[in-house]
């Protein structure tokens, strides 16, 4: 079946079998890697992906369904070649130590702190809930998403 | 992993729908948002030749309140609930069992409607509704049946719908003053399903009585189970420790959970009692308005 679709801004088409998972036609057929492919159960959240700007487990949905749609992948947090206030903040906040969680932390994070702009660490942690990372390093993904809240306040980029 | 190969349908009318799916007979499964029936798909659990996607049909997401009922389009996403305001604040046993189904980034795209109408046990949204005592919208061919929900759930995995029929919406009536309702889960960790959950509502009479009770099991039998006998305890009665007590034995002993990685059958019906209490008491706390 032919798809068309908007990903990170750019419009991409393919030919897929209806079989075809969203996170194989992000990483496979489109290429872009950054999108990491976890458990494959729909428990871990590394593949989440923005579907029209909410996150979405890209490893549990069909590319058919994403026909028409505007998606975004953590290739698309950086713009003109500087990383967006989030990334920064991960780096800054030692935010990863594998970073196989890291895109769908990021990509969560970003849909978290567009709706609630001044986040408790309680309200991190619940809106991170759905995204595991195994080295279990939540207390500096927690401080780098507070982070990026702050800059992104005081008038960060984006 | 990968699905078994099936061919995609994606009708754009709920009359489009139901006519590829009288066709189709057993061939076909419907997807909607997905969240448990591509799981099954990627384990191979299920393997239909063929996929109804309704999701792209307009005018299934909805909640509202009118003329004694609150209407749910049967696309409601599980978030879209959660952030209801008209659910938080009237209904809190329906916002405490949204807060806790799968996880957040599952709720963005799992439906209402899918969470009934698939028959899992261990779903959260069964309990509640049997609490609740809603109905459920049926369309088919043929035309458009309510279903009480007390009726819907046949067997493990298994509906009162027929091989054609859509759950397009689900009905709960609006509850009267002195209501008050609470969902208590155990989860190992979230997004896990329950060990087991207990759905709990109340109503209250004017002297503070109980006037009616429901009350609704997760995970702890072959179907969602409706707790006939602990909420017949209730009836009429003043809702002191001891008579929640009696109704939490009862809900227990209404359980039929079998052993797996979660538990015992002990501690499940253990668990049931624990969690029926809590869910009573709070239920009683947001029924005379204490929160």
């Amino acid at each position: 079946m032919h798809v068309e679709l908007t990903i990170n801004g750019e419009k991409r088409s393919a030919e897929v079998e209806p079989r075809l998972l969203l996170v194989h036609l992000i990483r496979d057929v489109l290429r872009l890697t950054g999108t990491h492919i976890g458990c494959d159960t729909s428990h871990c959240g590394a593949c989440t992906v923005l579907l029209e700007g909410v996150p979405v487990k890209s490893c549990t949905m069909f590319a058919v369904q994403a026909r028409g749609k505007k998606l975004m992948t953590v290739e698309g947090l950086e713009q003109d070649g500087k990383l967006h206030p989030l990334q920064e903040s991960f780096m800054a906040k030692h935010g990863l130590q594998c970073g196989y969680c890291t895109p769908g932390m990021l990509m969560t994070s970003y849909a978290f702190l567009g709706k609630h702009p001044s986040p408790t660490d309680d309200d991190i942690r619940h809106a991170i809930s759905g995204n595991l990372c195994r080295c279990t390093g939540y207390v500096n993904i927690v401080k780098s998403v507070e982070h990026a809240a702050a800059t992104l306040r005081d008038g960060g980029a984006r | 992993m990968i699905p078994a190969a099936f061919e995609y349908h994606s009708p754009a009318s709920l009359d489009d729908a139901t006519a590829l799916l009288a066709k189709l007979g057993e061939d076909a499964k419907i997807l909607s948002g997905g969240q448990s029936l591509i799981p099954m798909m990627k384990l191979r659990l299920a393997t239909p030749p063929h996929v109804v996607d309704i999701s792209g049909i307009a005018g299934l997401a909805y909640i509202r309140e009118a003329d004694g009922v609150l209407a749910i389009g049967a696309l409601t996403r599980e978030s879209e609930l959660e952030e209801s305001e008209l659910v938080r604040t009237r209904y809190p046993l329906l916002h405490d069992t949204c807060q806790v189904i799968a996880d957040p980034i599952v709720r963005n795209l799992a439906t209402v409607g899918g969470n009934l109408a698939h028959g899992d046990p261990a779903n959260d949204h069964p309990a509640t509704m049997l609490a609740l005592g809603a109905e459920v919208v049926a369309r088919g061919r043929s035309g458009t049946r309510r279903i009480p929900i007390a009726g819907f759930f046949t067997g493990p995995f298994s509906t009162a719908l027929g091989p054609g029929e859509i759950l397009v919406e689900v009905r709960v009536p609006v509850p009267a003053e002195r209501s008050g309702g609470a969902y208590r889960k155990l989860e190992r960790k979230v997004g896990d399903f329950a060990t087991a959950a207990v759905a709990a509502q109340l109503t209250l009479r004017a002297d503070g009585a109980c006037e009616s009770a429901g009350i609704g099991l997760t995970n702890v039998g072959l179907t969602p189970i409706k707790a006939e006998k602990a909420e017949a305890a209730l009836r009429g009665k003043r809702l002191d420790d001891k008579t929640i007590a009696e109704a939490a034995r009862l809900a227990a002993a209404a359980a039929e959970p079998a052993e797996d990685l979660r538990g015992s059958v002990e501690y499940k019906r253990d668990l049931v009692r624990v969690l029926a209490t809590r869910a009573l008491r709070k239920a009683l706390e947001r029924a005379e308005g204490r929160r």
